[in-house]
């Protein structure tokens, strides 16, 4: 039985009313309706606002063109274009390492001190700044690897930024496999790749792509460690391949918003619900994903 | 039978056959496993290398009691205390508003919503957590400042401190709230169930059962959502502008840590010379700071997980 069904239900029966009725109980429970209040209002102003700027400014020209030094003629297509290829190229650096270091850790790591380390580095990880990956970004990919200030520098860095988010929901769906199909496949003499790859990998992946599109979804918005790394915040030219010089999406909206002009304002506004409704997308397709697809088992 | 033969029957037997594919795709696992302990070692790295060649040329100790911070002035001081202040200070105004907002919204969600109202209000919350922090900047810019702060507080700058820390503020509410709300939940329901048993209201059983019992939780996502503040970059960059400044003033302009790393990475500065180097030693102290707060916070989920689990 879940916490909130007996907290809800136990102190009808269990308490005189009178308790729960007193002005301090009510002004407590008020104060934590208060709480959630707040968020949810500076959620809905936020939409509100930036829907009401941005709105007029979203149309074909906005999409298709490059940027401008006049407001009403900028673009947002080459950040478009440099926002896919950053989004195509994380997904396929981070996805197989982060499964692959998901199925270790899960599968086949002898629960030891490396693993417990292993397990307490990767959430350290997770809380590190990404501002910091961007100087290793700088340091690492686009000096040391000599990749330049390009996509792929971009790519490495934002697949290093969103495994950690990879690694810990794919565990989550190997854990959900229930040991009996592990023991079916070892009785019938698979070997442990075999029921790994056979049997557990096509019963989680569901639960994976969920953590891919999650961890996407984070690099979407990411701007420091792009902007660390020496990605242009102008960059006037659609990128043809992964070693060019690129924008993005979220640089670009922090470009517009530093300019002076007020009309730019609402260019970044656009930006943003260009970027708000990708992100829509993408969390539709990840609830979808888990909705069609997921076993209980 | 010959010994040959006998052999491998008792080798297929035991399973004992050495399987060599099993072992590559077994180390090329462990390898995906060791990428995340290179990573840390990458940062570490990278950052120490930089700052080395940083700590050569201006001393430690006057980087870390200079009250100016000007590496383009003439001559240059390097002094991290107006960039370390005001990401301190904005860090800390704005649990002001996430420890509240967040905690209450723990405790409605672990204590008081029905299912159903749960149901509905978590993935909202977790909405608020995937937006942008861009987005959030462009909120502080262009509505917390103009429309809330400067009717209300005069002398408020186009970019001031405060604006930052109201929209880190509410960036960090979903993360203290998920983290403490865990907590909470992590404790048995049989503590809650001896309290109501006694004739204990709701709001009793939440802060003299619950809250205390989860204490250690609260108290790590408190120190999370600061760990987070001290490291948002985009809200500060944008809404608190970019001057240093070493003040306690929330309505002027100050610049952070992170917010100096972005605004030398927007120019062409030479790789090599000091100020290239500046943004390494720069990041190098916020990850010390991160990091001791992210290890604090991690071993007190840890001692919460030790007594209830």
């Amino acid at each position: 039985m879940s916490a909130p069904a007996v907290a809800g239900r136990v102190p009808a029966l269990a308490t005189g009313r009178r308790a729960e009725r007193s002005l301090g109980a009510l002004a407590f429970h008020l104060a934590l309706l208060l709480a959630l209040l707040v968020a949810l209002l500076t959620l809905a102003t936020l939409l509100v606002d930036v829907a009401s700027k941005g709105a007029g400014w979203v149309d074909r020209g906005f999409l298709s063109s490059l940027d401008s030094r006049f407001p009403e003629r900028a673009g947002i297509r080459p950040a478009l274009v440099g926002t896919a290829w950053l989004m195509v190229l994380t997904a396929l650096i981070s996805f197989p390492l982060g499964v692959g270091a998901a199925i270790y850790l899960e599968e086949m790591a002898p629960r030891n001190r490396l693993a417990g380390f292993l397990e307490l580095n990767v959430a350290n990880l997770a809380a590190v700044p990404s501002v910091i990956y961007g100087l290793l970004g700088l340091a690492a990919f686009v000096r040391a690897m000599q990749l330049g200030r390009s996509i792929m520098a971009g790519s490495l860095t934002l697949a290093l930024l969103i495994l950690p988010v990879i690694i810990v929901a794919s565990r989550e769906a190997l854990r959900a496999v229930p040991g009996s199909i592990r023991e079916a496949a070892y009785a019938v003499g698979a070997t442990s790749w075999q029921v790994t790859w056979r049997q557990v990998l096509p019963a989680a992946l569901p639960g994976m792509l969920t953590g891919l599109i999650l961890g996407l979804s984070r690099a979407i918005g990411e701007t420091a460690p792009l902007i660390t790394l020496g990605a242009l915040t102008y960059v006037n030219f659609v990128p043809r391949h992964p070693y060019d010089r690129f924008t993005a999406i979220p640089i670009q909206i922090y470009n517009w918003v530093s300019r002076p002009q007020t009309e730019y304002q609402h260019v970044a506004a656009a930006g943003i619900i260009l970027l708000l409704g990708m992100l829509l997308a993408m969390n539709a397709l990840a609830i979808y994903l888990r909705n069609r697809y997921e076993r209980r088992w | 039978m010959t010994v040959a033969a006998e052999q491998a029957i008792a080798r297929a037997l035991t399973g004992r056959r050495r399987r060599y594919g099993e072992r590559l795709v077994r180390t090329l696992l462990l390898a995906c496993g060791v990428l995340s302990v290179a990573t840390t070692l990458g940062i570490v790295a990278s950052l120490t290398f930089e700052a080395v060649g940083f700590f050569r040329e201006v001393p430690v100790l006057d980087y870390l009691t200079g009250t100016s911070w000007g590496p383009t002035f003439r001559p240059p001081s390097f002094g991290v205390l107006p960039l370390l202040g005001a990401t301190v200070l904005i860090g800390l105004t704005s649990m002001l508003v996430a420890v509240p907002v967040g905690l209450g919204a723990a405790v409605y969600l672990a204590e008081y919503a029905r299912p159903g109202a749960r149901r509905v209000l978590k993935p909202v919350l977790e909405v608020l957590a995937g937006i942008p922090t861009v987005v959030f900047g462009y909120f502080a810019l262009t509505f917390l400042t103009p429309t809330l702060l400067q009717r209300l507080l005069p002398g408020t700058g186009v970019f001031n401190a405060l604006s930052a820390s109201l929209a880190i503020g509410i960036m960090a509410v979903p993360l203290v709230a998920s983290v403490s709300e865990d907590a909470m939940r992590a404790v048995p329901q049989a503590l809650r169930e001896g309290a109501f048993a006694l004739g204990a209201a709701r709001r009793t059983v939440a802060l003299r059962v619950v809250v205390p019992a989860a204490l250690s939780g609260i108290a790590a996502a408190v120190i999370l959502g600061l760990s987070r503040a001290i490291g948002e970059t985009m809200i500060v960059a944008i809404a608190a502008g970019q001057m240093p400044n070493l003040s306690i003033d929330p309505r002027e302009p100050m610049q952070t840590m992170t917010a100096y790393i972005v605004q030398i990475s927007q120019g062409d500065t030479p790789y090599g010379s000091v100020e290239y180097r500046t943004i390494f030693a720069v990041g190098a102290t916020l990850f010390l700071l991160t990091l001791g707060l992210n290890a604090a916070s991690l071993r007190l989920v840890r001692r919460l997980r030790e007594r209830y689990e």
